[in-house]
């Protein structure tokens, strides 16, 4: 028996020496190592991601090992409570961030970062908008716009309608086409579990554009109730967009709840035209690109900004973007979050399409890669109030609630006053942090 | 190393980040693979020279909870010890630190969204375990008379093999709906348009049948798995019997009806009562496709999006016990018809 003893103290000593072998080892000078990065993207915008970290990796040797999910707060919050974060993680939104944040998760960036040159090159509300209670904990590398309505230049010729440029032509001009026969509005919903974001962006602009940045802000803070006068205006106003009975909208409710946000602007391109506009942010010529027959920007395709529905607070804009953070501190990951805020970095970006607007100043109006993208980048340039997404600044299950609620509202307007009480409620219990 | 360079270079698909893959986790697997069972051998041979200094007469008692320790140890770590702590936590409020007895219940049960959560989780209760035993017998029963019995129950086994996940993504294709004014491409649609000359519908969003299309998914992965098992049971009855009433002129759905089912009624309540512990598991589906919208939520799905949405423990501990509630009489009962099926072979 002591000899068996012996064999197999010999073999857990075997085995643990092999244990400490593994370890990675550096790549010549450089500083080699992984990043793991948590994100959403998959298809093309993966494909932008890898071209862009690509120069990083050349440079530095370190490698970029990509998760995607797109449940990404239950993920994030699994892989911190498991005490394994990723390394980076880019979310869409900072409403789960801001909870680790406040729970000491979150990496703070301000000795991380250059600060004077991330302040040299970076606008203040865009530097601003990273930060949770003071403290700098989110980078953003590009910015997408929301509130644009697309529309086939082709189609408004034919008919002889003019891009409104007023709330009240934008009413006028629904109505001539109504008249004309056709359907103005092409909405499209579905998103699996993220369903009705589509809805959600129509409301949180009309909020801003109506009743200004102090309600937003009051209103995804958790401080403006739903039933409140300005938010049940808005909805009353995309309401009047839609038409009673979903009557302005192509396919009516069922056409809406059933079709992926990507195909929605395909009404736009049929012959002859299943709707004339189609409110998207400015990704969404991404999925332009996969239709068939491909549009061309320019011809086929083109871009007004929704008009101001209040002129007190003209040139408001709902804006968004993927926001970095440092979930665990790693040189490689200081390292890449210095990259992504380079001109360097967000060159590539916005050259490769898909509506993403570069915030390094240094990143020139003539990088973009067509008219559209460069008068996107104009728009946001013009931008007199920029607010974050405000479904994406709202605690995760305010904002899930939020996108049911767009679901219901669609489907019977008259239930609105239901439907936001429901929010009320929803908006007592989801921001008593946990 | 080199090998498997050349490997990856002859097979530039293959694009496996081998240094990663090896450096990294070779070591570990190598101590989880030889590690863990050796570990295993020299507790049970430790511990069996420590029971053989035992008095003769107790050696029998003792040796066998040396054998079932690490299994209950495990156990106990991985299931039991949670299990109580989600118990307790549905006491508690969300923060974890008040006691609010059955609060965290009434605030649930009282919720005007909770019913139709409740009334899904039914039809879920009925229609699946009813409907995957209906077509597993079905199945099972008529195959076993043509001679093409196994590619047919090859291809009815086949989804199976498939996540519900993945299921849910294919079973999208099923019920994709267009507006009426152009071409149906989604296949239940395009039969409804095409030959029936009919409207079509939002399958999935439509809260008329959206249940219903929702547990046809499961329905679909499920009958598989009920038509094996129940087969076998089949298989199981003496041919002899079968002619015997043949023989005294019974006809084939008399011996149905007095021989097969009774014989098979064991193995049936063992699938069935097994399908309703997967009805009431039952998550990925509805995730996938409505995330519990238009009035398809149950109450896995709540108690997920409890958890990771509301970041509430409370009231996702307070479904999970309402869930294991419901579970616990079905699993002892499915196990006492086990093990009386597994004392008559």
């Amino acid at each position: 028996m002591t000899r068996l003893s012996r064999v197999f103290a010999l073999m857990t000593i075997a085995i643990l020496a092999l244990a400490a072998c593994g370890t990675t080892q550096g790549t010549g000078g450089k500083l080699g190592g992984t990043v793991h990065v948590l994100g959403t993207w998959s298809g093309a915008e993966k494909d932008s991601f890898d071209a862009v970290m690509k120069p990083f990796t050349d440079q530095t040797g370190v490698k970029i090992s990509f998760e995607a999910t797109r449940d990404i707060d239950a993920i994030l919050q699994t892989k911190v409570a498991a005490g394994n974060p990723p390394d980076v993680t880019a979310a869409p939104g900072i409403g789960t961030l801001i909870k680790l944040v406040r729970a000491g998760k979150v990496v703070s960036l301000d000795d991380k970062l250059d600060t004077s040159q991330l302040n040299a090159n970076y606008g203040a509300d865009w530097i601003n908008l990273g930060k949770v209670d003071g403290k700098l904990v989110t980078l953003y590398a590009w910015a997408s716009l929301k509130g644009l309505v697309w529309y086939d230049p082709k189609a408004f010729q034919a008919k002889g309608y003019q891009v409104p440029k007023t709330w009240d032509e934008l009413m006028t001009l629904q109505n001539t086409i109504k008249s004309g026969g056709g359907k103005p509005w092409c909405v499209a919903l579905e998103s699996q579990a993220a369903s009705g974001w589509p809805g959600s962006d129509w409301v949180k602009e009309i909020v801003l554009s109506q009743s200004g940045a102090t309600v937003y802000d009051n209103w995804w803070q958790g401080k403006q109730k739903w039933t409140s006068t300005e938010i049940k205006q808005a909805w009353t106003t995309w309401g009047q967009i839609l038409g009673s009975g979903d009557s302005n909208v192509y396919g009516g409710k069922q056409y809406m709840i059933a079709t992926t946000f990507g195909d929605g602007g395909q009404g736009l391109f049929s012959s002859p035209p299943k709707c004339y506009m189609f409110n998207q942010g400015s990704f969404i010529t991404s999925f332009f690109d996969g239709y068939t027959p491909k549009p061309t920007a320019g011809t086929d395709y083109a871009v007004f900004p929704l008009p101001d529905v209040s002129t007190a607070n003209a040139g408001a804009h709902v804006v968004a973007g993927d926001a970095f953070v440092m979930t665990k501190d790693t040189p490689q990951g200081r390292a890449m979050l210095k990259y992504l805020a380079t001109a360097q970095a967000q060159d590539i970006w916005v050259k490769r399409g898909g509506g993403k607007i570069a915030i390094n100043k240094q990143v020139s109006l003539s990088d973009y890669p067509d008219a559209i993208s460069k008068s996107l980048a104009q728009v946001v340039v013009d931008t007199k109030i920029a607010r974050y997404d405000a479904g994406d600044l709202m605690p995760s299950d305010m904002r899930n609630a939020y996108w049911s609620a767009v679901l219901k509202f669609v489907q019977d307007q008259t239930k609105l006053n239901t439907i936001l009480a429901d929010l009320d409620k929803t908006q007592t219990t989801a921001y008593a942090s946990p | 190393m080199d090998g498997m360079t050349l490997l990856t270079a002859r097979l530039p698909l293959l694009e496996v980040d081998w240094e990663t893959l090896l450096t990294v986790n070779l070591p570990t697997l190598l101590f989880v693979v030889i590690g863990v069972p050796l570990v295993l051998v020299a507790y049970i041979v430790g511990f069996d020279v420590l029971v053989r200094r035992l008095p003769k007469r107790s050696q029998p008692s003792v040796r066998p909870w040396v054998w079932v320790a690490p299994a209950i140890a495990f156990v106990g770590l991985i299931l039991v010890y949670p299990m109580i702590g989600t118990i307790v936590r549905s006491f508690f409020d969300r923060h974890g630190d008040t006691f609010v007895g059955l609060g965290n219940f009434v605030g649930l049960l009282t919720n005007q969204g909770i019913l139709i959560v409740l009334r899904n989780n039914l039809l879920w209760l009925l229609l699946y375990p009813g409907l995957v035993l209906l077509f597993g017998l079905l199945l099972a029963v008529l195959s076993d008379r043509v001679r093409y019995e196994k590619p047919v129950k090859s291809l009815i086994f086949m989804p199976m093999a498939i996540s519900f996940v993945a299921m849910a993504i294919i079973w999208q294709f099923m019920y994709y709906y267009r507006p009426p004014d152009v071409a149906q491409t989604g296949t239940l649609n395009a039969i409804l348009v095409n030959i029936f000359h009919g409207q079509p519908q939002t399958w999935v969003q439509d809260s008329r049948f959206n249940n219903f299309a929702l547990i046809l998914i499961g329905v679909w992965g499920g009958t598989g798995f009920a038509m094996v098992i129940l087969s076998a049971a089949l298989k199981g009855i003496p041919a002899e019997l079968l002619e015997a009433a043949r023989v005294d002129g019974a006809n084939e759905r008399t011996i149905f009806r007095r021989i097969i089912l009774p014989l098979m009624m064991p193995t049936i309540v063992v699938v069935g009562t097994t399908m309703v512990i997967f009805a009431l598991k039952a998550f990925d589906v509805v995730y996938v496709m409505t995330a519990g919208n238009y009035n398809t939520d149950i109450l896995a799905r709540r108690m997920y999006s409890e958890l990771y949405n509301a970041g509430n423990y409370a009231n996702a501990s307070a479904l999970a016990v309402i869930l294991l509630l419901a579970v616990v009489p079905v699993l002892i009962f499915n196990l006492r018809q086990f093990r009386a099926v597994e004392a008559r072979r």
